[in-house]
């Protein structure tokens, strides 16, 4: 992935403390870190997470019981105004006005952001840039679910801000639009964009995001590099076949996590169960191994370990 | 921190575009259904209602208030809808999310709401005026009534599309507060022809003070004095734009 140098000065986003409960629901429970100007960052973390509640809360359309976000060093509840000016937003659902063409919901969508006729070419780009170019007259509503996905990524890039959410961006799409869209990510942070991405797409945060935060029940899990994240788990599974259908031996069978046909995946603490030692059990057991494999854990195996322990402080 | 002109300028312009892209329902069916309203009413009425204003027949005398009815039903309209289309939509997030401030959402819903009144107005006496005859005794007041009469429908249907949840809600407001004032407010008849009761009652709805402080910008008088209908109208104002400001600046039913 491309890594631009990243900036000095404020942080993109500053989350310092941030609460909010609705009635009885703790939906964020003192969330703080920052992202670094530049970053391509992800924010991960299960349904109900309190993730949709922190973006809502960051651009605006919710305001946190405690605690403060700034965008640029701009609060978002006392300088609002550039707080917002810096900020664009792709919202999860596909929300549209049904009123409108794109481009003229477009400019209407950068007038809001002060920005007047300078920005018309740019939309233009965009919409090339986007395989919208033959839509620009077309009624929104008339559009496909893909299109309407790619106009709302234009409509929160009109005004060029430096710091971009994107909130799902790929959900529901197929596997070209995904990859049109990935590209299109990764140009915008060539040219220095701050881009955070929210996925329920692990392999696409594995591959986009330098840095990760994951978010459960209200709290900060983790946040790391996603090479750290990889390398700090002590796992690696090891996948055997063994020869004439024998069994695994009782002290190896407890580190079998799945089985596929006559495969079987072994899920290794690199400390405690080196793979040689695996290896030697099975020969004093007297068996042969057919077929063997490993692969380091992803992003996925690292979510749902972390996700399945309860939250440091936290009450179940 | 300064304001976002071209925000506002936006936002308004929209707001105009949005009923513009539609207006044979938002301009054309409104004024049509108000002068059908003047057909049938004048023939049924014609000679059997005494106006109370001498030298002025019923037709003349059912013009201003049904322009003014068309106006306040439309400015209402016009605000209402669009809020709650977008928040049941939810495109309204964009707005909300945009460094537009609640004064500048204030006037633009306001202002674009006073163009498609005046609009209907416009259109309704340029086709009426002339068949009618309608003389004008005093054109500030005129214009101060339109202002401010269609400027406070246009809050109260920005209060309406804030507070709905559903377009039911809508309904509700229009057909439970918007049509019952409407036509007890004396467009279709003097209210010196009530018994008292609900002569007393006429002086208490706001609409009431609109339809007559307009019908005295065309005959130079009315059921009651221009004062009291400037008084009492932009007092109506007021009171909205108080509490729409207050929604607006807590962000009540649109941000959470």
């Amino acid at each position: 992935m491309n890594t631009p140098t990243l900036r000095a000065g404020p942080p993109a986003l500053e989350i310092a403390g941030v609460r909010k409960a609705y009635g009885s629901v703790q939906a964020l429970n003192g969330l703080d870190f920052d992202i670094r100007q530049g970053e391509f960052f992800g924010l991960l973390g299960p349904n109900g997470a309190g993730k949709s509640t922190l973006i809502s809360i960051i651009s605006g359309l919710i305001r946190a019981d405690e605690g403060h976000v700034r965008v640029l060093g701009h609060d978002t509840v006392t300088d609002w105004r550039a707080a917002r000016r810096t900020l664009g937003v792709v919202p999860q659902e596909l929300v549209f006005d049904p009123f409108f063409k794109v481009v003229d919901l477009l400019r209407i969508q950068a007038g809001y952001y002060g920005c007047g006729r300078e920005v018309w070419p740019w939309i233009d780009e965009m919409l090339e840039r986007l395989e919208l170019g033959n839509k620009r007259t077309a009624m929104m509503r008339s559009l496909s679910g893909g299109m309407k996905r790619r106009v709302l990524i234009a409509q929160a890039l009109v005004h060029k801000p430096p710091v971009v959410i994107l909130d799902e961006p790929t959900a529901g799409v197929d596997v070209e639009l995904r990859r049109t869209l990935w590209r299109f990510m990764r140009d915008l942070h060539a040219k220095g964009t701050t881009v955070v991405l929210t996925t329920h797409y692990l392999e696409e945060a594995q591959e986009m995001c330098e840095r990760i935060a994951i978010v459960d029940k209200g709290r900060l899990r983790i946040v790391e590099t996603t090479e750290g994240l990889l390398n700090r788990h002590p796992f690696r599974f090891l996948t055997l076949k063994l020869a004439d259908g024998a069994a695994m031996p009782a002290h190896l069978a407890e580190l079998v996590t799945s089985v596929k046909g006559d495969a079987l995946e072994l899920k290794l603490d690199r400390e405690r169960h080196p793979i040689a030692s695996v290896f030697a059990g099975l020969k004093a057991a007297g068996i042969e191994i057919a077929d063997v494999s490993t692969r380091e854990p992803d992003l996925e195996d690292i979510f749902v370990e972390l996700t399945a322990k309860p939250a440091p402080g936290a009450v179940s | 921190m300064s304001p976002n002109q071209l925000g506002f300028y936006t936002l308004l312009k929209k707001e105009v575009m949005r009923f513009w892209s539609v207006l044979a329902q938002t301009v054309t069916a409104p004024v049509l259904t108000a002068l059908l309203y003047l057909l049938v009413f004048a023939q049924a009425l014609q000679g059997r209602v005494v106006t109370g204003y001498d030298g002025i027949s019923y037709t003349q005398f059912l013009l201003p208030g049904l322009v003014m009815m068309t106006v306040l039903q439309n400015a209402f309209a016009n605000t209402s809808s669009s809020l709650a289309q977008s928040k049941v939509n939810g495109n309204i997030v964009f707005l909300l999310m945009a460094p537009i401030g609640p004064v500048e959402m204030f006037l633009a819903y306001v202002g674009a709401a006073l163009v498609r009144a005046l609009l209907v107005a416009l259109a309704m006496l340029a086709v009426a005026g002339p068949l009618v005859g309608l003389p004008i005794a005093n054109p500030f007041a005129l214009l101060a009534m339109f202002l401010l009469a269609g400027s406070a429908l246009a809050v109260l249907g920005m209060i309406a599309g804030i507070v709905s949840t559903k377009f039911d809600h809508l309904a509700a407001f229009s057909n439970f507060i918007i049509t019952p004032l409407s036509f007890l407010s004396g467009v279709f008849y003097s209210v010196h022809s009530l018994p008292p009761i609900w002569f007393t009652a006429s002086h208490l709805n706001p609409f009431f003070y609109m339809i007559d402080g307009f019908r005295y910008g065309f005959f130079g008088h009315a059921d009651v004095s221009i004062w009291l209908s400037l008084g009492w109208t932009a007092g109506f104002f007021v009171l909205m734009a108080v509490i729409c400001l207050w929604m607006l600046f807590t962000g009540y039913k649109l941000r959470k």
